[in-house]
């Protein structure tokens, strides 16, 4: 009876996507063929912004791992994505780390802290588990404006962090030069997490994604994964948390709030839960939804938001993935014809 | 002593707020089995219509009561309207569902009220309470309606027929149905009393934290670790959570050196997980026991 008692709100998450978590080989090359020829024609702000959604995207990636793979549900991303903005801007500004350098050590640390925190969080589950990581995101501002710690996080005021040149003299603006390398930290990231779901360990989360005591029966352990899941998690919000401290040259407390947890989010439920690609289209919406929103009207921007977003949860409740999985069945069917 | 009996006196003076919003959370928790994010903001929309209709000279109480009904009718319409379409859609895309009704609401109420504070009337005075100059009647009369409402609502979900349609429909839908009660009714019903109880909690919360479209920001983070700690499933709980998370955070407010304002937030939170890492289902809810 305790045995089953143990075994409480278990929310499982629906409509996840059981086979293909990833592009086909054609897709994937276009979209980089597309990534990679589209600064040439864009002036340096957009640059700048299609860094940010690079990066973004590789936050909401990170949470459609932890969610999307393992089934567990976060709101504390954004201290994640804190912990790695300041890890490189203290090694850049007070130990001169070279900014490339800066971004594993990054990861590392975000590893670890978000593995320690997977512990108490193998309790709970579903809402409880969304309390406290929420908890986990409002107290991180406050605790980088700790006094303890104002010599190396600069408190309120927070740091700033010099843009790196193009390295060996090539010839491209800073912006670019960033976006090129985020695109190819992306890449690296993108593969990665891939790989990792289709691995015995990707089998593994999903197993207990679908079903947790039907999982541990088959011999995995259940502990193990779930804190794995968020560890990994953590550490890639980590290394995007890093790249952002890098291209915004600036980490203060408050850019961190509460706020971008939930941008996160909702970048993976637009994205698609569960579809690793769909991260670029949940980060489009939430870097350029809000600027669209701003330009229909100023006074109502919160409102255009939410309407915008209640048509896209109407229209494609599954996200951006319900798109891809349309045009692969059109597609399939021209050809078959 | 005496700052330690009046530090809990304060405490439970604020907690009257948390556990009245608590209490509007289980609530909704119970008719839909989510958390509905937009709660507060719905509640103080409310609370402007009702100030909207003390502005254009209606008296106080017929004022309330029109709010109440407003409100209720207002729940039930975004719950035809918004919701039901998306009956079975994921979980996570309700709950972006819930973020993008906060956006608009917020935004709406900006615009047409702007965001300047304004007072908001109470009904019982703001003299000190039995002579203590840490109660004010306005927090006792608050503490006053949450048990009334508490009671209230016990009666209706154990003694009416309503009541247990609710309840049933909200545990086992399927075999609800099967019985012939209106499942998809029942949800509207229970987003409208949800509406209902916010807006109360909303006008009682005004008059101390000020009216403004982000007036309900704290309070609802309050208001959902109260219902938490208490146990999501439990209206008893959500109240005395309310009360305790209210003690708590002037407690570490004023024993544990170096917090001020600022880490209260960060510590009572911290204490509920601690909570909730002993006891997964809150203080007082009840385990939902899963067939294998």
């Amino acid at each position: 009876m305790s045995a089953l008692q143990e075994i409480v709100d278990v929310t499982p998450v629906e409509a996840t996507p059981k086979k293909y978590i990833a592009l086909g080989g054609y897709a994937s090359v276009a979209v980089l063929v597309l990534l990679i020829a589209a600064p040439l024609f864009a002036k340096n702000f957009i640059i700048f912004q299609m860094t940010m959604w690079l990066i973004y995207a590789i936050a909401v990636l990170a949470l459609n791992i932890l969610t999307g793979g393992s089934g567990q549900f976060s709101l504390g991303q954004s201290a994640f994505y804190a912990v790695g903005a300041y890890t490189s801007a203290i090694l850049m500004e007070h130990f001169n780390v070279n900014y490339a350098l800066t971004l594993p050590i990054a990861g590392v640390i975000c590893f670890a802290f978000g593995y320690v925190f997977g512990q108490p969080a193998l309790r709970l589950s579903g809402v409880y588990l969304a309390l406290a990581t929420f908890a986990l995101a409002t107290a991180m501002p406050q605790l980088l404006k700790l006094g303890y710690f104002e010599h190396w996080t600069g408190g309120v005021q927070g740091l700033v962090v010099t843009k790196p040149d193009a390295p060996f003299g090539l010839p491209m603006s800073q912006d670019m030069w960033l976006y090129y390398f985020t695109l190819v930290i992306s890449i690296m990231i993108y593969v990665f997490s891939v790989n990792l779901l289709k691995s015995r360990s990707g089998r593994a989360m999903m197993a207990i994604r679908d079903n947790e005591i039907a999982a541990s029966a088959m011999g995995v352990d259940v502990a193990l994964y779930k804190t794995l899941a968020f560890g990994i998690s953590a550490g890639i919000t980590g290394v995007a948390g890093g790249l952002g401290a890098i291209a915004v040259q600036f980490v203060a407390p408050d850019s961190y709030t509460i706020q971008l947890a939930i941008a996160l989010f909702l970048g993976m439920v637009v994205g698609g839960v569960g579809w690793l690609p769909g991260s670029l289209a949940g980060s489009a919406f939430i870097v350029f939804v809000p600027n669209i929103a701003e330009s229909v009207s100023k006074g109502l921007s919160g409102a255009v938001f939410g309407a915008i977003l209640i048509v896209i949860i109407f229209v494609l409740p599954h996200g951006a993935r319900q798109i891809a999985y349309l045009s692969q069945h059109w597609i399939n069917k021209l050809i078959h014809k | 002593m005496e700052l330690l009996t009046n530090q809990i006196l304060a405490g439970i003076a604020t907690g009257a707020i948390y556990a009245c919003m608590a209490l509007a959370v289980v609530m909704i928790y119970q008719a839909i089995d989510h958390l509905n994010f937009a709660q507060g903001e719905m509640a103080m929309f409310s609370t402007f219509i009702a100030w909207q209709l003390m502005q254009w000279g209606v008296p106080y109480w017929w004022a309330f009561l029109a709010t109440l009904a407003l409100s209720f009718a207002g729940g039930v319409i975004i719950e035809r309207a918004l919701f039901k379409p998306l009956a079975n859609a994921p979980i996570l895309t309700h709950v972006a569902g819930f973020i993008a009704l906060f956006a608009i609401i917020n935004s709406v109420a900006g615009l047409t009220w702007d965001f300047t504070i304004k007072q908001f009337p109470t009904p019982f005075g703001s003299s000190p309470f039995l002579g203590s100059q840490l109660i004010s009647t306005h927090q006792a009369g608050m503490i006053g309606v949450t048990l009334v409402l508490l009671l209230l609502l016990y009666f209706f979900f154990q003694f009416t027929r309503v009541g247990l349609a609710m309840r049933a429909a909200a545990t086992l839908p399927e075999s609800a149905r099967l019985v012939g009660i209106n499942t998809s009714w029942m949800v509207a019903l229970g987003w409208g009393m949800a509406a209902a109880i916010g807006s109360i909690a909303g006008m009682l919360i005004a008059p101390v934290v000020f009216l403004e479209p982000n007036m309900m920001g704290g309070v609802l983070i309050y208001g959902f670790a109260a219902a938490v700690l208490g146990g999501l499933t439990s209206p008893f709980g959500a109240v005395v959570g309310g009360f305790l998370v209210g003690i708590f955070e002037n407690l570490a407010g004023t024993y544990i050196p170096g917090v001020g304002n600022e880490l209260k937030l960060p510590i009572a939170l911290a204490l509920i997980i601690t909570v909730l890492v002993v006891k997964p289902n809150g203080l007082f809810g009840r385990a939902i026991v899963k067939r294998v």
